[in-house]
C-alpha cells in the first residue's frame, strides 16, 4: 500500500522537474502502447513528435496551433486557480466566433483592419457571455459548474451548425454548410518576419497571445486581483476572513477565461479558416485544459505549455495521414501527460514510501 | 407505432441505466468520477471487438458484454491508482480518464470501423409481450433485464447489508470511518472498479444493440449525461431508472420530431437532452444537497493517517 508522508518543505527542483519528467515519461509510455499494439515504436515517435518539426516553415504552423492554446490556457489558469472548473472553454470559444461572425459577415466590404478591433471585442463579449450561464449558475443556484460548462459546449457546437446551415449559409455554396468569405478587413493578415519571410501560416495573433500570457502573469503574481484568486483557491476561508468576495472572484474567473476562449474562437476563424463552418475548432478548448495543467496553474508557463501540447497536435495530423490512425489517438499522449502531471502534483507536496499500513 | 417507440426508449436509457448506478456508487463511496465518457468507450471498443473477434452469431454478443465490462473495470483501474494511491485530484484525474479513453479506444478501434456484428437478440415473452403498448417491457433483450436487476441489487446493498452501510459512511464522513477501522482506500477501489465495470457495460450496450457497429466517439456524451443523472437521482438507486427513462424519452422524442419534419431545426431538438440536463441540475441544486444525500467527502482525497 502506498503510504504519502506531507514533506516539511518543497524543493523547488521538484516544482521545476516535474513538467519535464511527465513530458519524458509521457512520450516513454505512449511509445510502449503504441509498440504493445503493433506499431513501430521508433517511427510512431518520429511521426509525433520529429516530423512536424522537420521543416523550418513548420515552426510557424507549430505557432499558430499553439496560439489559441495559450489564450484559452491563460483564462482557465484563473480559473483552476480560485478551484472554479470552467471546462467549457470549447463552447464559450465557439460562441465567441459566433459574435465576431456577426460583425464580419454583416459588412463585408470593411477594408480596414481596424475592423478586427471591434470583431474582436464582440468575440469576447460573446464569450464570456456563454460563461456567464455556468458561473451565474454556480453562484445563485450552486449548480455544478463543470456539468452546465459541458452541457453548453454541445449546445453551442449545435447552434453553430444550424446557423451555417440555415440563416448564415451563403447562398452562393452550393449547398454546403459554409458562411459567405469574410471581407479583407476581418481576416488577419500573415505575419511577414524581417529577413526570413512567411513562416508557414504564422500570422500576427501569434504574438498577441504571447502578450496575453504575459499580462494574466503579471495580473496574477502581480496584483491584488491576482492575489484574491490565489487565495480564494487555496483558502477560501482565509479569504473570506479577509474580506474577499467568492461569489465576485468566481464571476470574475469564469467571465475572463470564457471572453478569452471567445477572442481565440475568432482569431482561429479570421487568421486560418476565413469564413465559419460547422467545425472551427479541433477541441482547443478541452485541450487547452492539459496545457494549464503542463503549465503548473502559470501564465507563463502558458506559454511553453502551449508549444508543448501544439507539437503533440501536430503529430496527431501527420499520423493520421502516415499510420491511418485517427486523430483523437493524441489523446493517449494528452490523458497520460495529465495524469502523470497530477501525480507530480502530489509528488512535491508528499514524501512516498510502500510501508504497508492500514489505510 | 406507439408499441415500437416505447420500446426504443427503454433501449436508450439502457447505457445510461448502467453508467449511472455506477457512478452512484462510486460517488456514494466519496470519489467524484468524471472519466464516465472514457470508460464506455473502452468498454464499447473491448465489446465489438470481442464480439467481431468471436463472429458466433450466438455467443459472440455475450463474449462483447463481458469483454466490456472487464475493459470498463481496468480502465477505472488507472483511475483508481492516481486518485487513491496519489491522492490526485479527481476533477482532473477524471478528465484526464475520458481524454485517454477516447484516444485509446480510438486507436484499439482503428481498424474494426466498417465492420459489421450480429447484435444482442431481443426475446419477446409469449403472451405478456402481445400486452398493447406497455408489452414492450417483456420484448427487450437480456441486458435490459440484467440492468433493473442490478439497480435493485445496489438498492439492496446500499440500504439492506452491513457492507453497504460502510460504504456510505466513508462517502459520509472518511476520517470518523477510518477511525472505526474500516479501510477507506480499500472500499473506496472497489465503488471505482464497480463504477468502471457497470459504465464498460453501459459502453458494450451501444454496438451490441443500439448500433452495431463501431464508431470513435460514439458515446456522444451520454456518460457526461449519466453524471447528471446521478444528481437528478438524488444519489437514490431506482431514480436513475426514472431519470434514465426520461432522457431516453426525450431522445427519442427528437428523432422522431425530425422524422415528422417538424419546424422546429433538427439542432434545436438535438440540444434537448443538454439543455433538460442544466435544468434538471439547477432543480436539483435548488433543494440543499445535503438533505438530498449528496455524499459530503465527495470529491474530497484521503490520506491515511492524516
Amino acid at each position: 500500500m502506498i503510504t504519502l508522508t506531507p514533506r516539511p518543505f518543497v524543493p523547488w527542483q521538484f516544482v521545476l522537474a516535474v513538467p519535464f519528467l511527465a513530458v519524458a515519461l509521457t512520450v516513454i509510455i505512449g511509445a510502449v502502447i503504441f509498440a504493445l499494439l503493433g506499431f513501430d515504436p521508433g517511427l510512431t515517435l518520429y511521426e509525433f513528435f520529429i516530423k512536424p518539426l522537420s521543416q523550418p516553415y513548420q515552426f510557424g504552423n507549430l505557432l499558430v496551433k499553439a496560439c489559441p492554446l495559450i489564450i484559452i490556457g491563460t483564462g482557465l489558469v484563473f480559473c483552476y486557480r480560485a478551484n472554479v472548473w470552467n471546462i467549457g472553454a470549447e463552447g464559450q470559444l465557439i460562441f465567441g466566433a459566433i459574435g465576431a461572425g456577426l460583425f464580419a459577415l454583416n459588412f463585408p466590404d470593411v477594408t480596414s483592419k481596424w475592423f478586427l478591433l471591434p470583431m474582436a471585442v464582440a468575440a469576447m463579449i460573446a464569450g464570456a457571455l456563454w460563461a456567464f450561464l455556468p458561473a451565474f449558475l454556480k453562484v445563485k443556484m450552486r449548480t455544478n459548474e463543470i456539468l452546465v460548462s459541458l452541457m453548453l459546449t454541445y449546445v453551442a457546437g449545435l447552434f453553430l451548425d444550424w446557423l451555417v446551415r440555415g440563416p448564415w449559409r451563403d447562398p452562393m455554396s452550393f449547398g454546403f454548410p459554409l458562411t459567405p468569405a469574410y471581407g479583407d478587413g476581418a481576416l488577419i493578415s500573415a505575419l511577414i518576419l524581417p529577413g526570413v519571410g512567411r513562416l508557414g501560416q504564422l500570422h500576427w495573433a501569434v504574438p498577441v497571445s504571447f502578450v496575453i500570457a504575459l499580462l494574466g502573469w503579471i495580473v496574477m503574481q502581480r496584483s491584488k486581483t491576482g492575489f484574491q484568486v490565489r487565495v480564494m483557491g487555496v483558502a477560501p476561508a482565509a479569504g473570506r476572513f479577509a474580506g474577499f468576495k467568492p461569489d465576485t472572484v468566481s464571476y470574475g474567473v469564469m467571465l475572463c477565461s470564457g471572453a478569452l476562449a471567445g477572442l481565440a474562437g475568432m482569431i482561429e476563424v479570421s487568421a486560418n479558416i476565413g469564413q465559419l463552418q460547422p467545425n472551427i475548432s479541433f477541441g482547443y478548448g478541452f485541450t487547452a485544459i492539459i496545457v494549464a495543467f503542463l503549465a503548473r496553474l502559470n501564465p507563463l508557463a502558458v506559454i511553453l505549455a502551449g508549444l508543448a501540447i501544439a507539437l503533440v497536435e501536430l503529430g496527431g495530423d501527420a499520423a493520421q495521414i502516415s499510420l491511418g490512425v485517427p486523430k483523437v489517438v493524441t489523446g493517449i499522449f494528452k490523458g497520460i501527460l495529465l495524469f502523470l502531471l497530477l501525480s507530480g502534483e502530489t509528488l512535491t507536496h508528499y514524501q512516498i514510501s510502500w510501508k504497508n499500513r492500514n489505510g | 407505432m406507439l408499441d415500437e417507440l416505447f420500446i426504443t426508449v427503454m433501449l436508450t436509457s439502457v447505457p445510461l441505466i448502467y453508467a449511472a448506478i455506477g457512478e452512484l456508487v462510486a460517488e456514494r463511496s466519496g470519489v467524484l468520477n468524471l472519466g464516465v465518457e472514457g470508460m464506455m468507450l473502452m468498454g464499447a471498443v473491448a465489446a465489438f471487438g470481442a464480439a467481431s473477434y468471436v463472429a458466433h452469431p450466438l455467443f459472440g454478443a455475450y463474449v462483447g458484454i463481458i469483454a466490456g465490462g472487464i475493459a470498463g473495470g481496468l480502465t477505472a483501474c488507472i483511475f483508481a491508482f492516481f486518485v487513491l494511491g496519489l491522492a490526485t485530484n479527481q476533477v482532473a484525474t477524471g478528465l484526464a480518464l475520458t481524454i485517454f479513453g477516447a484516444g485509446l479506444s480510438g486507436l484499439l478501434g482503428a481498424p474494426l470501423v466498417g465492420q459489421a456484428i450480429e447484435g444482442l437478440p431481443r426475446y419477446s415473452m409469449p403472451v405478456l409481450s402481445e400486452i398493447p403498448v406497455i408489452g414492450g417491457v417483456f420484448a427487450l433483450d437480456i441486458m435490459a433485464y440484467l440492468a433493473v436487476f442490478i439497480v435493485f441489487l445496489v438498492h439492496r446493498f446500499l440500504y439492506h447489508n452491513p457492507a453497504g452501510l460502510v460504504l456510505r459512511s466513508v462517502g459520509a464522513n472518511h476520517h470518523s470511518a477510518h477511525a472505526l477501522g474500516y479501510s477507506v482506500l480499500k472500499v473506496r477501489f472497489y465503488a471505482i472498479c464497480f463504477g468502471g465495470v457497470m459504465a464498460g457495460l453501459g459502453g458494450a450496450y451501444l454496438p451490441l444493440v443500439l448500433t452495431p457497429h463501431w464508431a470513435e466517439g460514439m458515446t456522444a456524451g451520454r456518460g457526461w449525461i449519466a453524471l447528471a443523472l446521478v444528481v437528478f437521482a438524488a444519489w437514490k438507486p431506482y431514480r436513475v431508472i426514472i431519470g434514465a427513462l426520461l432522457f431516453g424519452g426525450i431522445t427519442i422524442m427528437q428523432l422522431a420530431g425530425q422524422a415528422k419534419g417538424w419546424a422546429v431545426p433538427t439542432q434545436f431538438m438535438s440540444m434537448l437532452p443538454y439543455l433538460v440536463t442544466i435544468f434538471v441540475l439547477v432543480m436539483m441544486s435548488r433543494i440543499s444537497r445535503l438533505s438530498i444525500g449528496a455524499p459530503a467527502e465527495l470529491g474530497r482525497p484521503f490520506i491515511p493517517g492524516r
